[in-house]
C-alpha cells in the first residue's frame, strides 16, 4: 500500500514519523533520561559527560546545547521528550512554544487569550504560496 | 454483571492538574475553566461509577521509544504517579481492579484486538488530570481504575475507526464480567492543540465544535477523520481526540448530558462533554 505523507505539507510541523523517530533516538532517549531525579542531579554537575552518555550526533548535541527548541524537532527530537530538557530548565510550555514560533512568550500567552493561532493561514504551505 | 453506565471525554493537559495541586483553580486564568468542571463533578458524584476505564497516552513517562504499543492495558493493583521532571503529582495514587483488567486483556485478544499489557505503571498526567478534573481533589479516588494507554505520540497513531471498534470490544467485554460494577468510561486528550513548531498555540474552535456536536448521534463520521485531517486540522497533538472514539465506541445508547468548552488552557482548547447511557 501506498503510504500517505500529505501531512507533509501542513506548515510549521513535524510529524513523529519512522524516519524522525530513528534519527531522534538518542535524541529523545537522553531527553526522557531527565525524568529521574539522580539523572537530572548528574546533568546538573556535568553536562557534557552526562552527555557522553548517549551517542548523539555533533548537530543533536549543539542544539541541546544551544537549547535550539526548533533545531531538536529538525533533528528528530519530539515535543515530548524535548520538553522534558524545557521542565530541567524551568521552562513552560508556552515559554518555548514562543521560542519555537519566534514570538515573545507575552505575545504567545496575548494570542492563546485571543483563541490560539488560527488556522488561517496555517494548514497548507502549498496553498501558502498560491495564495501568496 | 458489569455494565457500561456513562461516558466522559476529557481533555488531559497538565495545567489542569499544576492549578489544582498548586491551589490555583479558581485564580482569574483558571476560573473560568474550573467554574465549568463543577456541574460535571455534581454529576459524576450521583453516577458513582465503580470502576472507571481510563483511555489515555503515556507522554514519555511510563514508556520511550524504546518499545512503541499502539494499545496497552494496565492490569496492575496499583498505580502511583509518574514523575514527569517536576516530581510525581502530589494526588493519590490510583487503584486498579486486576482481576477485571485482566479479563478485559483476555476478551479483546480473543476478539481480535491483541492489546499489550501492563504489570507495573507509572501514570502521567494523561491519567491522573481527567480525576482531577472529574473528582477535584479527595484524599483517595473514589473509584476504582483500569488505564488504557494508546500509542497518540508516535506517527501513526491507530486509526480512529479502529478506536471506536476497540471501544465496542472494550464494552463486549465489560458485560462479559460476572461481579456487579457500575462502570465509566473516560476518553482523553485533546481538544485542538499543536505543542511544535512554529505552529504552536494552533487552536481550531470550528473543529472542536464539529467533534463534540457528532459525538453522541453521529460518531461514524467521526471515524472518518484521517491522520492528514487531524494533525492540520485539530493540530499534531489534537490527534489526541481518536481515544474519546474509545469512548464512544463502548456506549450504546448515549445521551450527552453536560459539555463545557474553554480556551485557553495553556496551549490548549479545553473540552469535557458527559454521557449516561441509556442502554445501561
Amino acid at each position: 500500500m501506498a503510504l500517505n505523507t500529505d501531512y507533509e505539507d501542513i506548515p510549521g510541523t513535524y510529524i513523529f514519523n519512522g524516519r524522525r523517530c530513528r534519527e531522534g533516538y538518542q535524541l529523545n532517549q537522553f531527553c526522557k533520561s531527565l525524568d529521574r531525579e539522580e539523572n537530572r542531579e548528574a546533568f546538573r554537575e556535568d553536562g557534557a559527560t552526562y552527555l557522553d552518555r548517549f551517542r548523539l550526533t555533533p548537530e543533536q548535541r549543539r542544539a541541546v546545547e544551544t537549547r535550539d527548541w526548533l533545531g531538536m524537532l529538525h533533528l528528530g527530537g519530539n515535543i515530548y521528550y524535548t520538553f522534558k530538557l524545557a521542565i530541567f530548565d524551568g521552562l513552560s510550555m508556552q515559554q518555548v512554544g514562543g521560542m519555537m514560533s519566534q514570538m515573545t512568550v507575552d505575545d504567545f500567552k496575548q494570542m492563546m487569550m485571543e483563541g490560539g493561532r488560527s488556522p488561517s493561514g496555517n494548514v497548507s504551505k502549498k496553498e501558502n504560496i498560491n495564495d501568496g | 454483571m458489569a455494565k457500561i453506565v456513562a461516558g466522559v471525554g476529557t481533555s488531559h493537559v497538565p495545567a489542569i492538574g499544576a492549578a489544582s495541586d498548586h491551589a490555583k483553580d479558581r485564580n482569574e486564568y483558571f476560573k473560568p475553566l474550573f467554574d465549568g468542571y463543577d456541574p460535571a463533578r455534581e454529576w459524576i458524584s450521583k453516577v458513582n461509577p465503580d470502576v472507571v476505564i481510563l483511555v489515555y497516552n503515556d507522554h514519555a513517562c511510563a514508556f520511550s521509544v524504546e518499545v512503541v504499543n499502539t494499545f496497552v492495558l494496565g492490569v496492575a493493583e496499583k498505580y502511583e504517579p509518574a514523575d514527569e521532571g517536576y516530581g510525581p503529582r502530589p494526588v493519590p495514587h490510583i487503584e486498579g481492579h486486576a482481576d477485571f483488567a485482566s479479563h478485559i486483556n483476555e476478551c479483546l485478544i480473543f476478539d481480535e484486538f491483541d492489546i499489550a499489557i501492563a504489570n507495573e505503571m507509572a501514570v502521567d498526567h494523561g491519567g491522573t488530570v481527567p480525576l482531577t478534573v472529574m473528582y477535584d481533589r479527595p484524599e483517595s479516588w473514589p473509584c476504582k481504575v483500569i488505564p488504557l494507554c494508546v500509542n497518540v505520540i508516535k506517527y501513526p497513531q491507530p486509526t480512529g475507526l479502529r478506536c471506536y471498534k476497540l471501544g465496542k470490544a472494550l464494552r463486549k467485554a465489560v458485560e462479559s464480567y460476572p461481579e456487579d460494577l457500575r462502570v465509566a468510561v473516560f476518553g482523553t486528550g485533546g481538544m485542538s492543540h499543536q505543542l511544535q513548531g512554529e505552529r504552536a498555540g494552533f487552536v481550531n474552535q470550528e473543529f472542536d465544535l464539529m467533534f463534540l456536536d457528532n459525538l453522541q448521534d453521529n460518531p461514524e463520521a467521526l471515524t472518518k477523520i484521517d491522520h492528514n485531517e487531524y494533525l492540520r486540522d485539530a493540530g499534531s497533538e489534537g490527534i489526541e481526540l481518536i481515544m474519546w472514539l474509545i469512548m464512544r465506541g463502548a456506549m450504546e445508547n448515549p445521551k450527552e448530558v453536560y459539555r463545557h468548552y474553554h480556551v485557553p488552557v495553556s496551549n490548549t482548547a479545553g473540552g469535557l462533554i458527559c454521557f449516561e447511557d441509556e442502554a445501561a
